[in-house]
């Protein structure tokens, strides 16, 4: 059977168990009536020219994984920011693992999507925000129709989460092929402060496709600092979407580390509904073998005098393929808006590919935006000049793309995630060199 | 300390050095002049080990042991230092820790710890004042935004730091006012010792006058045409070239 119509068969079995108000039943039917019209994206779709689905779709994925299977904290500490105390939510084939999370309901609500869709003391929250800036299109409508589990998080006003939250995802799917569909809500009040750190982990050899939905709202003065690790193995694919919704004076930060996976679809979406608004867009792509990730990002700055700055880097080796996609639509309203984008990508091997898009639509007269693009190679003449300093080829190789992807580390707030990336660079650019720049 | 026999060198099967012979022993200062497109940076280059130049011919033996085989790395590794004509921009990576790398990875090649972050600064410290080099411009990405200069002062702070046996300054004078020349000399000078060597390669007598060679050699058309001692410079700034080449003809 094809997936989608497996999917489509297993979705009476879902909405039998899960317990749910009717609200939130009238918008999985809907989205599912959507999935089901639409089907998965092809290459046909413009958004998906470059990045195909057909081998992911193949595995015979099961829709709800049955077995959860025991982990060990000891087994998975390293996928952990250990070394900082935080809040966890942690979950296992889609289940809620409580032995690994760490929780709370203090004065701000670090708990459970599953929980918050079915009582009734989070109705209103659920009622205002759920699946409303969410797209709706294909792969986020699949989600919502089987949205059921994943972190909910509310931040009421005023209150600064002096711990980051880390939002984990295992999979162990030790029988056969596990197909995922988290859902992630995040609502931070006005003047509130949260930092939060998601990571994506197959612990399995078996194929695994993830296709995560997150909604953040942003209030007044709202700041939100949000990290995603995907370093994944390569069974694993994943499809992000990630929906921002921001008013007035608010930061919103999104950095994304994408050093391993299958297929590595980031949809990251931020839409400014006030003034003075920052939105902060960052990441570093290093990849090699036959992986491939793709960012799309989209920036809609409706309101005057706001700002956004995006800042990708990318170091494809061997066959991988890279993709950059980055929109940036400036409303008529939306004048003294200053857009900054930049795109830069060092391709070791020849065999490796970038599509990049720069994609600028300004209907505003008095904006500043500017936007670069750079494809190139790593400069030999530099690396001779490290190799005559003493330092050997490929640490000097090393040092030249940890230098060249900095720019983006040096903006990390957390330095116990900053120092992993680091850590976790330098493994994947085989070099043991204490990079400390 | 070096000797080069018979050697040939081409780029792009161009021929540029065509049988050179050399030899420095430790605790002299020699230096090499000749007029644009002798093949002078390209001789600096070949001893450093650059790929991009093919050696046809010929030998390069540092110590007794031939290097010419020996990557760019290891070569830096058995004590050749090269200060570059054009130092590389290299925006992310600041002087200090372009140094410390440098330094440990010498040292990691070797067999040894790390050295230890105190004995380190206090090195980085003393070195910088010999150079007259400000504190600030240690944090700085590495020839990143740095004046002429700035920049060749920086190779010689590099020098300084990582002690080679042979020193070659390609151009080390080119872009450089007066009271820089003095400075980077006076360093240079600080550093000589009987139990190493320098090769200063310029197209100008200038920068002879504050790093007094031993023996000055003239490079024409892949050839050490012509060698003397440092009354040869003083011959060459009043005459040009154009009379070794006549005498050649």
């Amino acid at each position: 059977m094809e997936l989608k119509d497996k999917i489509l068969s297993s979705y009476v079995a879902f909405e039998n168990r899960v317990d749910t108000n009717s609200d939130v039943h009238q918008i999985r039917s809907e989205a599912f009536q959507n999935f089901e019209d639409l089907g998965f994206p092809t290459k046909k779709l413009e958004a998906w020219k470059y990045t195909s689905l057909n081998t992911v779709l193949k595995p015979d994925y099961s829709i709800f994984p049955n077995k959860e299977n025991d982990i060990e904290l000891s087994d998975v500490k390293k996928y952990f920011i250990h070394d900082i105390d935080a809040y966890k939510l942690v979950f296992v084939d889609g289940k809620y693992n409580s032995f690994l999370s760490e929780t709370t309901h203090d004065n701000f609500d670090v708990c459970l999507m599953s929980a918050a869709l079915s009582k009734q003391k989070y109705r209103a929250v659920i009622e205002n925000y759920f699946n409303k800036i969410a797209k709706q299109d294909n792969l986020t409508s699949l989600n919502t129709a089987f949205a059921n589990e994943g972190a909910y998080i509310y931040i009421p006003k005023n209150v600064e989460v002096k711990k980051p939250i880390q939002i984990i995802n295992f999979t162990t799917g030790s029988e056969s092929a596990t197909m995922l569909q988290p859902r992630n809500l995040i609502v931070v009040e006005e003047n509130a402060h949260v930092q939060i750190i998601e990571r994506h982990q197959s612990l399995t050899t078996n194929p695994v496709l993830t296709n995560a939905v997150t909604e953040i709202f942003a209030d007044k003065r709202a700041f939100v600092d949000y990290y995603k690790i995907q370093n994944d193995k390569t069974n694993a694919s994943l499809v992000d979407n990630t929906f921002i919704e921001q008013q007035s004076n608010s930061v919103v930060a999104v950095h994304t580390f994408s050093f391993g996976g299958n297929i590595t679809r980031n949809n990251l979406n931020f839409y400014q509904k006030g003034q003075h608004i920052d939105s902060i867009l960052k990441g570093i792509t290093i990849i090699e073998g036959k992986q491939h990730v793709d960012h799309h990002t989209l920036v809609h700055h409706i309101e005057p005098n706001c700002e956004s700055h995006q800042d990708y880097k990318g170091i494809y080796d061997e066959r991988s393929t890279g993709v950059f996609n980055g929109k940036v639509v400036v409303e008529k309203e939306a004048q003294k808006t200053n857009a900054y984008q930049q795109n830069n990508n060092i391709l070791v091997n020849d065999k490796a590919t970038i599509n990049a898009k720069p994609q600028l639509e300004i209907f505003a007269d008095d904006v500043k935006c500017s936007h670069g693009c750079t494809i190139g190679q790593l400069d030999n003449e530099a690396l001779f000049y490290m190799q005559q300093r003493g330092i050997p080829k490929k640490e000097g190789k090393a040092l030249l793309m940890y230098a060249f992807a900095n720019t983006v580390l040096e903006s990390v707030k957390i330095p116990e995630v900053k120092q992993r990336i680091t850590e976790l660079i330098a493994k994947k650019l085989g070099v043991d060199i204490g990079f400390d720049l | 300390m070096l000797k080069i026999e018979n050697l040939q060198a081409s780029i792009n099967d161009k021929s540029i050095l065509k049988g050179l012979n050399l030899e420095v022993k430790a605790g002299e200062v020699h230096a090499i002049m000749g007029p644009n497109g002798a093949g002078k940076s390209t001789l600096a280059n070949i001893i450093a080990g650059k790929e991009e130049y093919e050696v046809t011919n010929g030998t390069i033996e540092l110590n007794g042991e031939d290097i010419s085989e020996l990557a760019p790395e290891e070569r830096a590794h058995n004590g050749v230092f090269l200060s570059f004509q054009y130092p590389v921009e290299i925006p992310g990576v600041s002087v200090t820790n372009f140094i410390k790398t440098a330094i440990n990875e010498t040292r990691k090649a070797k067999g040894l710890e790390d050295m230890p972050a105190k004995d380190m600064l206090k090195m980085i410290r003393e070195k910088s004042e010999l150079l007259e080099i400000d504190r600030k411009f240690l944090s700085r990405s590495l020839n990143e935004g740095f004046s002429g200069g700035e920049k060749k002062r920086n190779e010689i702070f590099q020098m300084a730091m990582l002690e080679p046996k042979l020193a070659i300054l390609d151009e080390t004078d080119s872009g450089l006012d007066i009271d820089a020349l003095r400075i980077v000399a006076n360093g240079v000078n600080k550093l000589k010792s009987k139990d190493n060597a320098v090769i200063v390669i310029t197209h100008y007598q200038r920068l002879l006058d504050y790093i007094v060679p031993d023996f000055v050699h003239v490079l024409h058309n892949g050839k050490i045409v012509k060698s003397g001692d440092a009354s040869l410079a003083l011959e060459l700034e009043a005459k040009g070239y154009d009379w070794i080449k006549q005498e050649l003809v």
